[in-house]
């Protein structure tokens, strides 16, 4: 007819852990976009396929899941985009993904999807592994018990692609090939009256003039809504009848669960053996003695220990030449652009705030692409369930899932793939609550201030003749950050983000070969993610913070520098002269930096930072440091007129401060303003990266601003305690 | 009639009831673990706390005083 239809609507579901991302991958190809759900934090990947005889269609690839019914938001997107609740759209056809060697389960929720009436296409995956379980499928009795298309794939193995095109194509050009009554019908008269008294409550827009979706929305309401769900958009009508159903349930002693799930498996149980053929009685399987070692309770923890310590490894000095490629590239580009262009506002915006800027951002990129290429590697073999299972016991006692671990450990090397390493967790609560505590962990940006000040302030003393009181200052920040970060779980868990215990139900899923595409291409999406979204908060922030420190240009100050450097070039000659121009420019950098907005605001702090004992240099180093907390190690070189190449390793910087005083001529940094410097810098969120990463997992500034005023009100607490408690005590 | 973390280790009992929080045992149900439902007690880690279940061909992990609402029937009575 010529008109323009919109694309069909293909919808790729199934349990985790069926290969179903991988068939994504393999039908859409390169074709493929990530987004997010509004208001909750669960990704949304779509792509394009080429149909034959159809053209380009829409392929959104549905989060993994059991089943349709839901508790959470998160879990409700199941239903919302397979069933197409408003106000997302039904649709065309679903492509179901099962599992051959766990049938049993994953046909649980194909009975559930047919019920809702969307035409569903099977794809049956990983065949090639029945034999290895002496189990066999007939695929044409399997099509034929369903009522709908079964098409036996291995996506692994690019078999069978074609021939599932050929069938999602057919049932588009005639849905009713991918439609088939209820497999199960509720028989039990007590049952047909609840489902008739919350069917009446369903909304129409719900079930667009269907009947069958009717009654099946009517069963998933009765197993979903109960008054502790968190479900949203659910109709008052729709609660109270779901309400007075159990209520009349329960007071007939009838279970309405067992009923419903009860009903479908008892349909599972009694036609499988007509498709499942169990051949032969195979010995344990590879996972299981693979589980033996990996799961038991010593080799268990050894392994995993191992290999948590090759990945902190790694995330620690093994992203080191890569960030270093990154700052030397942009460097060089910076550098370019210095002497391209004359100097004014324009290069200075250019260099220190944009190149910077993109700069700061892509530094975090090597540890993000590392640490998701290994949680990647982790949960396609299988092996994230058994972190999970191995440290469930420790993070329970903190009231976390297991899998909070392994974020919490990243934390050590950067807050920021940490923070978007927590969506391994499936409960919203236990994703806050750890991305919260994250920044407390000692990461290695930490690690150049801490090596400054202690450098600078203690001596290379040992205690007891062989422990070394700057190393063991070190270790001691280590532990001090860990275990405020472990009571910063405890008190935050049981305060604001209080909820009920939820009982652990963890599948262990068979150890597999990692399909390496898959995992690079989540760990290309996670990178581009970032860079989009947390990228561009990184970026406006540097280039807010360089203007506080650049502006306002050509300030009035107390010296002429000018004047200066003409009267060293009429007095000194060659080498004296270049170091003393060295001087003079450094010096006139300090003065600008003081007479600068961002110098400004470090004296206006002074009073609030003073009962920690700190003076306003330190103040504007604090400011400086929100761009990356080392950044404040070259911040106090330009406040102490050194010029920004200064490194913690640097005599003069150390110097400096050793020799800094007061107006009254004490000196400026004690031990004890060391120590509550150190404190204020493991427990401050002095890192604008961090801030930028939690806005864009929580996708409000809610979380993020939280998490800054917690942390900075914790750390101005307990460096006042121990710098005032220390002045107390009788130490300067 | 025994709570499932009574089994010994490679032992199958059938499953006769869960107790429990209703989303819980929705939650098991809906994995297969439905009265009449063989399961296998794979292992039990004692520094965990946690048992492992095998049912339907999946493998399933619990902590034990959650496990400890699982009724089932001992084989051998």
């Amino acid at each position: 007819m010529g008109e323009a239809r919109l694309p069909f609507r293909v919808a790729l579901a199934g349990n985790p852990n069926t290969g179903k991302t991988t068939l994504f991958n393999r039908l859409t190809g390169s074709d493929q976009k990530v987004g997010n759900y509004p208001g909750i934090t669960v990704d949304r990947h779509t792509g394009h396929m080429r149909l034959p005889g159809i053209g380009h269609v829409d392929v959104l690839d549905v989060p993994g899941a059991y089943s349709l019914s839901a508790r959470s938001p998160e879990e409700q997107l199941a239903i919302q985009t397979i069933a197409g609740i408003p106000p997302y759209p039904t649709p065309d056809v679903v492509v179901q993904v099962l599992d051959a060697t766990q049938l049993s389960r994953n046909l649980y929720l194909l009975l559930q999807i047919i019920e809702t009436g969307v035409p569903v296409v099977v794809a049956l995956n990983m065949t090639d592994m029945l034999a290895a379980r002496g189990e066999a499928i007939d695929v044409p009795a399997l099509e034929q018990q369903l009522g709908v298309p079964v098409v036996a794939v291995s996506a692994l193995h690019r078999q069978g692609l074609a021939e599932l095109s050929g069938r999602v194509a057919e049932v588009l050009a005639n849905p009713d090939l991918g439609r088939t009554n209820w497999r199960w019908q509720p028989q039990d008269g007590a049952l047909l009256e609840d489902m008739a008294l919350v069917s009446a409550a369903v909304p129409e827009s719900w079930c667009r003039g269907s009947l069958s979706r009717r009654r099946s929305f009517s069963l998933w309401a009765l197993l979903s809504i109960d008054d502790a769900d968190e479900l949203s958009a659910v109709p008052e009508d729709l609660r109270n009848a779901v309400a007075a159903a159990r209520a009349s349930a329960t007071r007939d002693n009838r279970e309405l669960e067992s009923e419903v799930i009860g009903g479908r498996y008892r349909w599972i149980d009694e036609h499988l053996p007509t498709f499942l053929e169990q051949r032969s009685t195979p010995g344990p399987s590879r996972t299981e003695r693979l589980d033996a070692i990996l799961l038991h309770p010593a080799s268990g923890f050894l392994i995993f220990l191992a290999l948590m310590g090759v990945v902190f490894q790694t995330l620690f000095s093994g992203a080191d030449p890569a960030i270093a490629f990154v700052e030397g590239v942009f460097g060089t580009f910076g550098e370019a652009i210095e002497d391209a262009l004359l100097p004014g506002f324009l290069r200075d915006f250019l260099v220190n705030g944009v190149v910077a800027g993109v700069g700061s951002v892509l530094v975090f990129l090597p540890q993000i692409l590392l640490l998701f290429l290994f949680i990647g590697l982790m949960e396609d073999t299988g092996y994230m369930a058994r972190v999970a299972f191995l440290m469930d016991r420790i993070m329970k006692s903190l009231g976390l899932h297991g899998r909070a671990f392994v974020p919490m450990m990243s934390g050590f090397a950067c807050a920021v793939p940490a923070i978007m390493a927590t969506r391994t967790m499936e409960r919203r609560r236990d994703r806050f609550l750890t991305m919260m505590v994250v920044p407390l962990m000692t990461c290695s940006a930490r690690l150049p201030v801490y090596s400054l000040i202690i450098a600078a302030l203690f001596p290379p003393a040992q205690i007891f003749g062989f422990v070394p009181v700057q190393g063991l200052l070190m270790v001691a920040m280590y532990l001090f950050s860990t275990v405020v970060a472990l009571l910063a779980l405890a008190v935050l868990g049981r305060t604001i983000f209080r909820g009920p215990r939820v009982p652990l139900i963890l599948e262990l899923p068979p150890y597999r070969r990692p399909h390496l595409p898959t995992v690079l291409r989540m760990v290309a999406q996670r990178g581009a993610v970032f860079v989009r979204e947390a990228g561009s908060v990184i970026l406006v922030c540097t280039i807010g913070l360089w203007f506080l420190l650049s502006h306002p240009i050509n300030p009035p100050l107390a010296t002429d520098y000018d004047a200066l450097r003409v009267a060293a070039t009429s007095n000194l000659e060659t080498a004296a002269l270049e170091e003393r121009l060295a001087t003079i420019s450094s010096e006139e950098t300090g003065a600008l930096l003081r007479a600068s907005y961002a110098g400004r605001v470090g004296q206006a702090i002074e009073p609030v930072i003073e009962p920690l004992g700190f003076d306003w240099k330190i103040g504007v180093g604090l400011i400086g440091a929100f761009a990356a907390r080392e950044v404040f190690v070259s911040t106090m070189g330009v406040v102490y007129g050194l010029g920004a190449e200064e490194d913690e390793g640097s005599h003069t910087l150390r110097e400096s401060i050793r020799r800094a005083t007061h107006a009254d001529g004490r000196p400026v940094y004690t031990p004890l303003v060391g120590l509550s410097l150190m404190v204020f810098f493991a427990l401050a969120c002095q890192c604008m990266a961090t801030l930028a990463a939690v806005r864009r997992e929580t996708h409000t500034w809610r979380w993020p601003a939280f998490m800054l005023v917690y942390m900075t009100a914790l750390a101005w607490c307990a460096s006042f305690l121990l710098y005032q408690g220390g002045l107390w005590l009788g130490f300067s | 009639m025994s709570s499932i973390d009574r089994l010994k280790p490679g032992q199958t009992a059938a499953l006769l009831s869960i107790g429990g929080e209703r989303s819980f045992r929705r939650r098991l149900m809906e994995l297969g673990l439905l009265p009449g439902t063989p399961v296998r007690l794979v292992r039990r880690v004692a520094v965990g706390d946690l048992i492992e279940l095998e049912v339907r061909g999946c493998h399933v992990s619990l902590r034990l005083a959650e496990a400890a609402r699982l009724a089932v029937e001992l084989p051998n009575g």
